[in-house]
């Protein structure tokens, strides 16, 4: 067990920013922490870092309880969002900094800055100063810093928010083989799901200084604990409905909610659970495919039904031209699979597959 | 809708230059009246000390300059800088460093507070001291009573000049501390660096030429100083004269050789003044270039939340 959170919270004044937070995280993982700006995931970063102090709560790094330890004391190595680099030293003097403070030998330094420089191909830009590096640069020379001292963590405050999405791209693949070489205990912080979903092992959402769910990647999108979680991972339509007689019904369309009291309830499905096909008689449902959004290898699609909802499907580019679609065409459409939400933090029921239509034609692969 | 914004701008950059060329008239006069006031107000002035100065000859010159009162005068100005200078770096640094880093109820009273010598007049403060420490002052019989004399001797010129010379450090320091932010000192902290080590590796260089650029100009005010000085000082030759005191003194004086010996006492302060501007223009330059590289360095802007598609995770996950 690297580092346990245990029912840590923090208040500024009279603000909870994190609020009876517990978790774990093992040996060797890559694990994001996940939530909405201001959710307070940067504060439980800082507060593993030793940066900022908990109201209440423990946190063991590799079972050592580490509330009392100075930020010094805590053998953490921490990326800041804006890399922090003392800009009055070069790459260098940067990484060499923390090994010089805890007093290695000078060769010692030399031989472990110049393997970091190989690691992290920052060699040949020894002696450039921070305002003389490009973006990414400048980030693996943080990395090469914080690591530099052979922490037993690795924290990253939001370590690609300040560069752009191409290169972010490009540091992301980068720092999952970083951590697959070096087997580091990492943490990161970040608000954009898509780069937990694609670089982390595991997902620690938090949100209004809470956790909402923390599980593998696969899992938090496929089982989320939430409605929260349901809408903050990947896209969702939702719709509320008022279910009679264990149906419920909103415009055209019908769900079947055999268990569920007459009321008002609301329900969400992915848009690749949306299967879409130009024969009207498909389909049970029609509707108007209004905008086409071009996403590389998938597309999104707007359909409208006749009562004026929108409804968002996702459609590979192969099946799009196989189908034959234009926009402003009519299509038949079925929901594939749907999930009851809840407006509070109740955990939700797994996701319920519609039965009573033909099975699809088209390919599953979506 | 390009063509239209093209044309529109092409509309303006045609109107500027039309603008510039009818203007060389205006534009001439402007110049001319602006190096006619400098000449006349601060070049001639400047020249005129230094012609005066030497207007008898070098000999009469050196001889004012080595004259004993003179020679005390910039002794004890000297002094009295070499004082107050540290004791305002080291409260510039304090002040600006909590100002900066932390946030504590009664900030922006301090603020305003430290500009408080900027916004009274030296002799208002030089007043202020003679209230309080003064024979007929608050403290004056406890002092008396100790044998303790702060007015009309040296601890008063110093108190009067720490006073005057007490924003510009902190002036100076407070915007290029609050730009260079915080985390840097929480980097060298996360790397295993004490307070003292994140003050003298990281604090103290990145603000550097902002600290050098303060001292000067609280070192150029410390040594020129005239108004509260010369109030707490009772201008007792050979004892309490500074530079601008001897100055005046030799400037009243009755014989024409004092004239002289005030002018070339004057020099002195005029070519401190020089010097001054030299190393202000020349720090101006380098913290431009040093402010210029950290915004190139700079703060990244965090992007909107991403609510976009999630392209990729629909192909790995389904």
């Amino acid at each position: 067990m690297s580092i346990q959170i245990q029912k840590v919270s923090k208040t500024f004044g009279n603000v909870a920013a994190v609020d009876s937070v517990s978790f774990e995280i093992h040996d060797g993982e890559l694990v994001a922490l996940l939530g909405p700006s201001g959710g307070g995931k940067t504060t439980v970063l800082r507060m593993i870092a030793g940066l900022e102090m908990p109201t209440a709560g423990d946190i063991r790094i590799r079972g050592q309880r580490v509330n009392d330890l100075s930020v010094q004391q805590r053998n953490i190595g921490f990326v800041f969002q804006n890399y922090a680099l003392f800009k009055n030293m070069n790459v260098f003097k940067n990484v060499a900094f923390g090994l010089k403070i805890k007093k290695w030998k000078r060769k010692e330094i030399e031989e472990r800055v110049a393997e970091l420089m190989t690691l992290l191909e920052l060699k040949g830009l020894e002696k450039r100063y921070p305002h003389q590096l490009s973006g990414g640069q400048r980030q693996r020379v943080a990395i090469a810093r914080a690591l530099a001292p052979k922490p037993s963590v690795l924290l990253l405050d939001e370590p690609f928010g300040a560069v752009d999405a191409k290169i972010r791209q490009e540091l992301r693949e980068w720092l999952v083989k970083l951590h697959h070489d070096l087997n580091v205990t990492t943490l990161f912080v970040t608000h954009d799901q898509e780069e937990a979903m694609e670089v982390s092992n595991r997902i620690v959402i938090i949100a209004a200084g809470r956790l909402e769910q923390i599980g593998t990647p696969r899992e938090v999108y496929e089982q989320p604990a939430n409605e929260f979680v349901a809408r903050f991972i990947g896209v969702m339509n939702v719709l509320d409905c008022t279910v009679r007689d264990g149906v419920g019904r909103v415009g055209e369309m019908q769900f079947n909610l055999p268990n569920v009291a007459d009321g008002q309830v609301r329900l969400g499905f992915r848009p690749y659970a949306v299967q879409i096909s130009p024969d009207l008689s498909l389909y049970r449902y029609r509707a108007v495919l209004r905008h086409t959004f071009f996403l590389g290898i998938m597309l999104r699609l707007e359909i409208e039904l006749p009562s004026g909802l929108i409804v968002r499907a996702r459609i590979t580019k192969e099946d799009y031209s196989r189908l034959g679609l234009q926009d402003e065409q009519e299509v038949s459409f079925q929901i594939r699979q749907f999930r009851l939400l809840a407006h509070d933090k109740a955990a939700l029921q797994p996701e319920q597959r519609t039965t009573y239509d033909v099975p699809p034609m088209i390919a599953e692969n979506i | 809708m390009a063509g239209v914004v093209r044309r529109k701008n092409q509309g303006s950059t045609l109107k500027s230059q039309r603008a510039s060329e009818e203007s060389p008239f205006a534009k001439w006069i402007l110049i001319t009246a602006a190096l006619c006031f400098v000449t006349v107000f601060l070049l001639l002035p400047l020249m005129n000390v230094f012609y005066q100065a030497f207007s008898k000859g070098w000999q009469l010159y050196r001889h004012s300059m080595l004259e004993e009162d003179t020679i005390h005068a910039i002794k004890l100005t000297l002094a009295i800088t070499a004082i107050s200078v540290p004791l305002n770096l080291i409260f510039g640094l304090a002040a600006s460093w909590a100002i900066a880093k932390f946030d504590f109820p009664g900030k922006t009273f301090l603020i305003s507070l430290i500009d408080l010598p900027f916004a009274v007049s030296p002799v208002v403060a030089g007043l202020m001291f003679v209230v309080l420490f003064g024979r007929q002052g608050y403290f004056g019989e406890w002092l008396d009573a100790h044998d303790i004399k702060i007015i009309f001797a040296v601890p008063g010129m110093v108190l009067a000049t720490v006073f005057v010379t007490f924003p510009f450090v902190a002036r100076e320091l407070i915007p290029v501390m609050q730009q260079t932010g915080s985390e840097q000192e929480q980097a060298a902290l996360t790397l295993g660096a004490s307070g003292w080590k994140t003050f003298w590796l990281v604090t103290l260089p990145s603000v550097k030429w902002g600290l050098i650029y303060g001292v000067i100009l609280c070192n150029a005010r410390a040594m020129g100083e005239f108004g509260a000085v010369s109030v707490v000082s009772g201008h007792i030759a050979g004892q309490t004269d500074t530079i601008p005191l001897r100055v005046e003194k030799l400037f009243n004086g009755a014989s024409a050789a004092s004239g002289v010996a005030a002018f070339a006492v004057a020099s002195l302060l005029a070519l401190l003044a020089l010097v001054t501007l030299f190393l202000k223009t020349f720090l101006e330059w380098k913290t431009d270039r040093d402010f210029a590289r950290a915004q190139e360095a700079g703060p990244a802007v965090e992007p909107p939340p991403n609510e976009s598609d999630t392209v990729i995770l629909a192909k790995s996950l389904q």
